[in-house]
């Protein structure tokens, strides 16, 4: 009797949400047991907010990043198949990238691990955009906010957030390991189906339903995902044997995260998952069909970080009961206080500042704050300016105030509650995201510049 | 008196992106989706009335296989921006949980 040829299948090991947040080794031990044809992770996200790719600098540390690559590169070594891990160091810049090779050289000379590794930069200088700008190819998404060369040059960093493509190329070209800058986390995960031909709408949807790890699980935090795709749909099941992926963990994972459930887009393509069907295979284990996709313009999303200024924090808390009882009266004499204080006493003009309170405990979060006191309330100080120096030295000036401002002028003098010295907390250069727009390209490898390097080789006596 | 907080099962809100909010409204069954998601109390004009923004910003999803009513709508602030106290929007679903659902605002 002989054999049917088995069907084609790609499968993709994803070991986590995100390198550095770990998937217990049994997990992982499974997964490669499982043969997949690539291990594929996200390592980055604009979620922790603008600093990071304002300072092109990783959320994760380095210690957590190199414990999680090192299991991935031993697992790769094992199975000869490609490792891509993109968005690297957070926020995907150029300093990421090459934290991240830096990082991957020093386990490959630890463990005398030997590979073609490809680094794949996605970061943009401003000026370089500016006749993509002029040329009318940078557009706003929806909230449009207004794009103008001045404001792309306030941007520290510019990342593109690269499409599948070019960490295909970068395969193609030979590359055992693929280090890449800002790339769509989806991208990752979909990069070798893609090459390999397997369907657009299964890819795609395999990658997005799997592009925050365990999370599409019942158990969220015991490792991540297998995907296996065919020409009719994919599989998905957890990596670790004693968690399960159900159609309602499956199909609900496209909520998170999305302002729209049903189509995604990504550089080339939209997502259309409105019609696909979710099957129970086994207790663990789902099948997914009748996903879309439509072939668009490829575009490519800009992010930009800049900053904003620098702030120094105060935070001081109350319990008193009479002054809780006259909390905003008490604050506005306050504020009113300490801003004439600030233009009179230390000469600074309103414009040159920015001064914030925020009570929390008393509709800090989510005002109005309710009639009845509160029980206490923490109040933060928040003072901007242009240098960290002049945010101090209010913030310097404010603290006295905010230790004893009485509540009526002929109280005896008050103390409010001051939980570490010195009061003053510096929180730095602060940044906001300049840009929500999309760049149209001609090519999908237009924005991104890549390196091939042999790392762990002997060093030559 | 029907308090979404009462009637659903799990609401909760996060960023899409650093310019977006996304709420997710989870119900128990098909009759508290259907409830939900038809909701008086729920309609563009009433969320933007609660986040004082424009009514023709805001997106709604009904899933019905899920039982998941889903709202999203451009953040007032962007996120890490000065004035922005809820870096991921996790509390932002907070003001619908005392929103009279059966009432048209």
């Amino acid at each position: 009797m002989i054999a049917a040829d088995p069907v084609p299948v790609c499968k993709i090991l994803v070991p986590s949400g995100v390198l550095g947040a770990g998937c217990p080794e049994e997990a992982l031990e499974r997964g490669v047991s499982l043969v997949p044809d690539c291990i594929a992770v996200d390592g980055g996200s604009t979620d922790s907010g603008p600093y990071y790719l304002g300072t092109g600098t990783s959320k994760m540390t380095r210690r957590a990043t190199k414990h999680d690559l090192k299991q991935l590169m031993l697992a790769r070594d094992r199975l000869q198949v490609p490792l891509l891990v993109g968005s690297c160091g957070t926020c995907g810049t150029d300093s990421g990238v090459d934290w991240m090779a830096d990082i991957a050289r020093e386990i490959a000379r630890e463990e005398g691990l030997t590979a073609r590794i490809a680094l794949v930069y996605s970061e943009q200088l401003p000026e370089n955009l500016l006749p993509l700008l002029d040329a009318g190819k940078i557009t706003a998404l929806e909230p449009a906010l207004p794009l103008t060369r001045e404001r792309l040059l306030e941007c520290d960093h510019v990342v593109g957030l690269l499409g599948y493509e070019p960490l295909a190329d970068a395969i193609a070209a030979g590359a055992d390991i693929v280090l890449s800058g800002r790339t769509t986390d989806t991208a990752v995960l979909s990069a070798v189906p893609l090459m390999r031909g397997f369907p657009v709408g299964a890819s795609w949807h395999a990658a997005k339903t799997a592009e925050c790890g365990g999370l599409c699980t019942v158990q969220t935090r015991q490792g991540g995902v297998m995907l296996t795709i065919d020409a009719g749909g994919f599989d998905i099941e957890p990596l670790h044997a004693a968690n399960q992926c159900t159609p309602y963990t499956v199909s609900a994972h496209l909520l998170y995260e999305n302002s729209d459930p049903f189509r995604l887009t990504e550089p080339g393509v939209i997502l259309d998952a409105r019609d696909a069907e979710y099957a129970a295979i086994d207790a663990r284990s789902v099948r997914v069909t009748g996903s879309r996709a439509e072939i668009r313009p490829y575009t490519v999303k800009l992010e930009g970080s800049g900053a904003t200024g620098y702030r120094t924090m105060v935070f001081s808390a109350i319990a008193d009961p009479k002054l809780l009882a006259r909390f905003d009266e008490w604050l506005g004499n306050l504020e009113a206080f300490l801003r004439m204080g600030i233009s009179n006493v230390l000469g600074i003009g309103g414009d040159d500042y920015a001064l914030e309170f925020r009570p929390y405990g008393h509709g800090a979060l989510i005002p109005p704050a309710p009639a009845a006191p509160p029980h206490e309330v923490g109040l933060m100080t928040l003072v901007s300016a242009t240098t960290q120096e002049v945010a101090t030295e209010i913030a310097r000036y404010c603290n006295p105030v905010l230790l004893h401002f009485p509540l009526n002028l002929d109280d005896p003098l008050p103390s409010f509650a001051f939980p570490f010295s010195p009061a003053e907390v510096e929180l730095g250069r602060q940044y906001e995201f300049k840009l929500n727009h999309v760049v149209h390209l001609e090519r999908p490898d237009q924005l991104s510049r890549t390196v091939i390097e042999t790392i762990g080789e002997p060093a030559h006596g | 008196m029907a308090k979404l907080g009462e009637i659903a099962k799990y609401v909760r809100s996060k960023n899409a992106g650093p310019f977006w909010i996304t709420i997710d409204i989870f119900c128990a069954d098909a009759e508290g989706f259907e409830r939900i998601a038809n909701a008086p109390g729920l309609s563009p004009r009433a969320i933007a009335g609660v986040y004082g923004i424009s009514e023709n910003e805001i997106r709604q999803f009904r899933v019905p296989s899920l039982y998941v009513f889903k709202i999203s709508f451009p953040r007032p602030t962007a996120q890490g921006s000065p004035g922005d106290a809820d870096s991921h929007a996790g509390q932002l679903f907070v003001p619908l949980l005392s929103v009279d659902i059966d009432q048209e605002p």
